[in-house]
């Protein structure tokens, strides 16, 4: 029952948050720092983790593949494999991981120090003003950074492809060319939309939701990541059922 | 005016608020007295609906604001500035910006005219020259300042204080209450001011109100204290 109640209190939170008149003069400045924070912010963690990501990926691959099936077929499991799931989740995760934790932290800090108090007395809706930039930044970044991450592994997975196992680019990319297709890079970036809007939800509801001091703020960022790290794998299965099934 | 009426509020068995009323006329300072912990905040927030009271109504220019709608609410909290008592500044602001933001919000001046108000602004509080500032580089008086400057930027009809000399020191406190009583007289800012401190009770209120045990109760004698 009381799962059902935080249920139904996320997404009256979610609809409240992007439901909203807004002012492209007054909101779009805060969405650009958003996008600038959550993007820009994110970029170098993402790089290095989708490097390993492509490097792992390669190994494994070719550990279980090689001398099974043709060489090229690497490039498409490899490319397949980063765009359906692992470029959208491991994107998903590290942006929960940095972005949910830090909006709540901060949501939740404005809550206690009575920040959101003086934005209500200021007749400043607090869901426009803190919520609505952040769920339409992390909107736009998530899948822009997940591009990036995919590009990102795939790059380093060939690099060590033509390296170590004696796969050259042009095999690996045989393989990678002619097995794309567009559901996979779409289904991957519709992923990354869904998951966007559950980070930036989860960090602004328990955010919103402290009350307390230092140890609620604590307790509500760790709130934030769990739960949507739980929420990007539930509709990480409902996409794979919908889209790939 | 405001009027309060039959105002109450309970947090579990506690009753912080019993049937509270009392009016608050223009360009008067009703002062609430009490000590820590009866629930003084409470009634400030309780009267704009930002706790909201379990029973009673409050009547602000005649339009009920515990029966009117969010964007209404709105309307009417324009009128009024809240000085909170941790200052309650956005840390990621500077002093100009945190000034800045309801007119930003709310009007459609030029940035040249927003920043003439708030050169007006920081001369009143007496900050001129600190907009630079973030919150972290400013004394606790000087914050509670600049609170007052972000309730004044929307030239409101109406200021509420909560605690706005506690914990300052002597020099401090009495520039805050001799600001309050400025505020009052020559910008004729009527509101309520929370506090727990006798003097600046005496200092800046034209009618103080006891609040104790959920219950108000006028103290009918008080002494002025010159300040200013």
């Amino acid at each position: 029952m009381n799962l059902f109640r935080h249920v139904a209190d996320f997404a009256t939170f979610f609809f409240r948050s992007i439901l909203i008149p807004w002012h492209l003069g007054t909101t779009g400045p805060r969405i650009l720092a958003q996008i600038y924070d959550i993007g820009f912010g994110s970029l170098p963690i993402i790089i290095v983790i989708s490097a390993f990501l492509g490097l792992v990926s390669t190994v494994q691959l070719s550990y279980q593949l090689l001398g099974i099936i043709p060489r090229y077929f690497l490039g498409a499991a490899v490319g397949r494999m980063v765009l359906i799931e692992l470029g959208p989740i491991l994107t998903a995760l590290m942006v929960s991981g940095r972005s949910a934790s830090s909006m709540s932290a901060e949501v939740g800090t404005m809550r206690v120090t009575e920040q959101i108090d003086a934005l209500e007395i200021m007749a400043i809706d607090p869901y426009r003003f803190l919520c609505f930039p952040r769920i339409v930044g992390t909107f736009i970044s998530l899948p822009l950074l997940t591009v990036i991450a995919e590009f990102v592994a795939i790059f380093f997975g060939a690099l060590y492809a033509h390296i170590f196992l004696d796969v050259p680019f042009n095999v690996f990319n045989y393989g990678l060319i002619h097995n794309f297709y567009r559901r996979d890079l779409f289904g991957g970036l519709l992923k990354s939309l869904l998951f966007s809007l559950v980070i930036a939800t989860s960090g602004c509801y328990f955010g919103f939701r402290v009350k307390g001091g230092a140890r609620e703020v604590g307790m509500s960022t760790t709130y934030a990541v769990v739960t949507s790290c739980i929420l990007i794998l539930v509709l990480d299965f409902i996409v794979a059922l919908v889209v790939f099934e | 005016m405001i009027e309060i009426r039959n105002l109450s509020k309970r947090f579990d068995d506690l009753v912080v608020l019993d049937k509270i009323s009392f009016d608050i006329e223009d360009a008067r300072l009703i002062v609430i007295l009490g000590p820590s912990g009866t629930g003084k905040t409470v009634l400030l927030k309780s009267i704009l609906r930002l706790i909201p009271a379990d029973n009673g109504e409050v009547i602000f220019d005649g339009k009920s604001i515990y029966s009117i709608t969010e964007p209404e609410i709105y309307e009417i909290r324009k009128q009024v500035g809240f000085v909170f008592q941790g200052a309650a500044l956005f840390d990621s602001m500077n002093v100009f910006e945190n000034i800045s933001l309801p007119l930003i919000e709310h009007t459609s001046l030029t940035s040249k005219e927003i920043k003439k108000r708030i050169n007006k602004i920081l001369e009143i509080i007496g900050l001129s020259g600190k907009e630079n500032l973030y919150p972290n580089a400013l004394s606790g008086g000087m914050k509670r300042l600049v609170s007052i400057g972000r309730a004044l930027a929307l030239d409101p009809k109406y200021l509420f204080y909560d605690e706005p000399t506690t914990g300052l020191d002597p020099i401090m406190r009495d520039r805050m209450v001799a600001l309050i009583v400025n505020l009052k007289k020559n910008y004729q800012k009527s509101g309520v001011v929370v506090t727990h401190d006798l003097d600046t009770a005496q200092a800046v209120g034209d009618e103080i109100l006891m609040l104790k045990n959920g219950k108000i109760n006028k103290l009918e004698k008080v002494e002025k204290k010159f300040y200013g």
